[in-house]
């Protein structure tokens, strides 16, 4: 599922549909998970890659560059998210900007932090009610789809979307001892 | 770095946040960019004259730099400057240093200090009497960061960082007196604006 065949990875299928749909500013706080999306993105030339101090930075961020007429996206992980709901209440939702966020999804299937696993609960139902829309990725013959189409919706629409990464795509993070 | 004489907190003049705000917008004469920080700051530059490239921040707070950040990457051959009160800045130092690495040459962000959260009940923050935010701002890693000495000091460095290109830090010492007016709180037409003041988005 989450080989190391460039062609087939969900890291690799990821970068080469933000370039398709001329979405190159990535913006992020690490996450283990995120690794190897963060080294391929930053390798390519193509890409302007760098690490925010916080979250919601990393949104403000995009949110002025989407005004400027440039497409980007925010990579975080679940306990990241947890720091956003202000910034998408206050500012991505009520001024329509189609924020293109990537959530590494902690906190189900093998969770081993407690704070992780509480604050996941508290991330769907924050999307929901900000009516924000929302996809969770659980298979890699989907990805492509998914945010493909996912990105055309979101800047047609002015409205943001969120990409949940399970660890059914990613593998996820496991307990190492 | 700053100057030999450069102004120090505790020798820079207090001042007026309108009266900066409209001598700032007065030197805008290539379409700059302009982002206002939550509260008084973006009700002072509403009230300087409203300009296709003003963004008016309503809620968000912190947030005026790293989207001021977000145009400066979209559109380099623009200046863009944020105006930020301390408060504000206090929710978002990290963001400094995310300005210090990129190293953007067309970002000014300029620091309303008055040591309080004014809009709320002027309680003090928590900066006040404490902090520099010029030696903060200094030591995030951004050189060209300086205290507006006066009001002619405060023109001359918004004239250097426009002609030399930075990203610059310029801390003003304000007084208490609230923002004149208010600005319309109207986030798709504050958005739609400035993305047509911009060039983000056509006419029509």
């Amino acid at each position: 599922m989450h080989g190391t065949d460039t062609k087939t990875t969900w890291h690799a299928i990821v970068q080469s549909t933000l370039k398709a749909n001329d979405v190159k500013l990535v913006v992020y706080v690490p996450d283990k998970v995120f690794t190897p999306l963060i080294k391929t993105l930053h390798a390519d030339p193509d890409f302007t890659t760098f690490a925010a101090a916080r979250e919601e930075e990393a949104v403000g961020i995009l949110c002025g560059a989407w005004m400027g007429g440039r497409r980007g996206a925010v990579l975080m992980q679940t306990s990241g998210f947890g720091t956003i709901p202000n910034v998408l209440a206050s500012l991505a939702v009520p001024y329509q900007i189609p924020l293109i966020m990537f959530v590494s999804e902690r906190g189900t299937l093998g969770e081993f932090n407690l704070g992780q696993a509480m604050v996941a609960k508290t991330m769907r139902p924050v999307l929901d009610s900000l009516g924000v829309e929302t996809h969770t990725m659980t298979r890699l013959d989907e990805t492509e789809f998914i945010v493909d189409r996912g990105i055309k919706q979101a800047v047609a629409t002015q409205a943001p979307v969120c990409f949940i990464l399970s660890p059914l795509l990613t593998g996820g993070k496991v307990f190492e001892g | 770095m700053a100057p030999a004489h450069a102004a120090s907190f505790d020798n820079a003049k207090v001042m007026n946040r309108f009266t900066l705000t409209q001598r700032l917008v007065a030197k805008l004469k290539r379409e700059e960019a302009v982002v206002g920080g939550i509260g008084n700051t973006n009700f002072d530059l509403w009230s300087a004259g409203q300009r296709p490239q003003n963004f008016y921040m309503l809620g968000s707070m912190g947030l005026a730099i790293p989207i001021a950040l977000g145009v400066a990457i979209a559109q380099p051959q623009r200046h863009i400057v944020a105006l930020e009160g301390d408060g504000s800045l206090l929710m978002q130092l990290g963001c400094l240093t995310t300005i210090a690495a990129l190293g953007p040459k067309n970002l000014t962000m300029v620091i309303m200090d008055n040591g309080l959260y004014q809009i709320t009940g002027s309680q003090p923050t928590p900066a006040a009497g404490l902090a520099d935010f010029v030696a903060i701002a200094r030591g995030a890693g951004i050189a060209k960061s300086a205290w507006a000495a006066d009001e002619e000091d405060f023109d001359r460095l918004i004239d250097t960082a426009l002609a030399e290109g930075g990203p610059t830090f310029i801390a003003a010492r304000i007084d208490d007196k609230p923002g004149v007016g208010a600005t319309d709180r109207d986030p798709p037409q504050i958005r739609d604006r400035f993305m047509r003041g911009l060039g983000a988005k056509k006419a029509g």
